[in-house]
């Protein structure tokens, strides 16, 4: 019954956001938006994908675009490209996906298709084979590890993708000059400091919880390291780039996220040179259960470090962009006053 | 039969939603957040079909016996961390765009380019005139 009740509250912020005009409505809508399908995810068992959603949906990915608005503008222009066509292509393409939908296997039907290829060897075999009680945690880290592993690169090679777009080479004798526009705007929100002052810590060692609790319960590399960067992004939020730089220095950050792919690829080939197929953890160690717990623990912790660095430096970068624009803004108004 | 699709139903008005902002609307933000949306509707698809009625989470634990389809929450898993990494990739382009053109409006933005491709032509015809 919950997930109806979800279902609809999507549907209707889905709408609100294509009504509002204000871009700032809009990007809090999207937060509500990635909280509501969250705990959609919490009402059909997938835990382990709220995990993630809650942190990426209502989290990293409002305060991106947020930070982006704060680059280019609040208000959206009121002129639709030809809004009677794209109605009518949506529609008609929407009729043909609901047509396409009556085919479909009934909602909760343990005797779909999906339910009766893989998974069961996964539901009932993975105990045995990996000894790890989450079944996420097993089919992400062992049975589909070469999957996972692309889809790291994919996240590191996005990181770098950002770097390249956004990165700003820091000039010394600029440094000083950006602090005092940059620091004023945080000093007024006492509460909200002296607040987030109190919940980092208990965010970052939520977690390392995730982190390392991933194999016995909900989470694992995904979802800790978008909760770590979470806890990071909120301070640079409040306590300005250049402390955050001085906690998390960028360089480091940016190693970890290539140490991280770097440690996955090499639990590959460590198990290669043991004599078994690339990401077969089986030959790791003596007892082949141990083998897996061990590449699984390895790679998760690669995944943790890729993912988190990677959205520290998405962040950053972003940040930084702003930083400069602001200082390039600073500069010109007091030139225009000099020539004055 | 209505409570038994309503999930797939569902999906489908988000997904054309959001396709509905990335093709009518011109501001490149309220895009990347008609494409946040479409692929929101994609997840809630997987994770819809991968639910098994009377099932729970896919832990194992002992007097438990039916679970919900684990591979689907590990795709999806994924894909939202891979979803917010190529979000940005695409934001940061919008942050570039306004920095050259001063405008993240489509329209502007062409008026622009074809300003430009016209000046750029004149030039060349003067050039060849002399």
């Amino acid at each position: 019954m919950i997930d109806i009740v979800l279902l609809t509250l999507l549907m209707v912020v889905a709408f609100a956001i294509i009504k509002m005009k204000d871009l700032f409505s809009v990007i809090m809508l999207l937060g509500i938006y990635g909280l509501l399908s969250a705990s959609f995810f919490v009402a059909m068992d997938a835990v382990d994908v709220a995990f993630t959603e809650a942190a990426v949906g209502a989290g990293i990915s409002t305060l991106l675009i947020l930070l982006v608005i704060t680059m280019t503008g609040r208000s959206e222009n009121t002129t639709r490209h030809k809004p009677l066509l794209a109605l009518l292509v949506v529609v008609f393409t929407g009729a043909l996906l609901i047509y396409g939908t009556l085919d479909m296997p009934y909602f909760g039907s343990a005797d779909a298709p999906i339910n009766n290829h893989v998974a069961p060897r996964y539901i009932n075999g993975s105990m045995e084979e990996i000894g790890i009680p989450n079944i996420v945690t097993s089919v992400l880290a062992s049975y589909r590890a070469f999957d996972t592993f692309g889809e790291v690169v994919v996240i590191f090679t996005a990181g770098i993708g950002v770097l390249a777009l956004l990165s700003v080479v820091p000039r010394p004798e600029d440094s000083k000059k950006i602090t005092p526009v940059n620091d004023s705007m945080h000093e007024q929100y006492l509460v909200i400091r002296v607040v987030t002052k109190i919940l980092l810590p208990f965010i970052l060692l939520f977690a390392l919880y995730v982190q390392f609790h991933g194999d016995f319960g909900p989470g694992g590399g995904f979802q800790a390291g978008v909760i770590f960067s979470a806890a990071i992004i909120l301070y640079t939020m409040l306590f300005g780039l250049n402390t955050a730089r001085k906690v998390m220095n960028q360089s480091v950050v940016q190693l970890i996220a290539a140490m991280g792919v770097l440690l996955y690829a090499c639990v590959g080939v460590v198990s290669l040179l043991n004599g078994g197929n690339f990401f077969d953890y089986n030959v790791l160690s003596n007892d082949p259960v141990a083998g897996q717990h061990l590449g699984v623990l390895l790679i998760e912790w690669g995944v943790g470090c890729t993912v988190a660095s990677v959205m520290i430096i998405i962040f950053f970068s972003f940040a930084g962009r702003r930083e400069m624009q602001q200082h390039n803004k600073y500069v010109d108004n007091k030139d225009q006053e000099s020539s004055l | 039969m209505i409570m038994d699709l309503f999930n797939y139903w569902v999906v489908v008005v988000l997904m054309m939603s959001g396709f509905y902002i990335v093709i009518a609307h011109g501001n490149l933000i309220k895009k990347m957040v008609g494409l946040t949306i479409f692929q929101t509707s994609v997840f809630i698809f997987y994770i819809s079909m991968a639910k098994v009625e009377g099932g729970t989470a896919p832990i194992l634990a002992e007097s438990i016996s039916q679970h919900s389809n684990p591979l689907p929450h590990v795709l999806i898993l994924t894909a939202i961390v891979v979803g917010i990494a190529t979000t940005a990739l695409g934001l940061a382009l919008v942050v570039r765009i306004k920095e050259s053109y001063g405008s993240i409006e489509e329209e502007d933005i062409q008026q622009l380019d074809e300003q430009a491709q016209v000046e750029s032509e004149q030039k060349t015809a003067n050039g060849n005139q002399v």
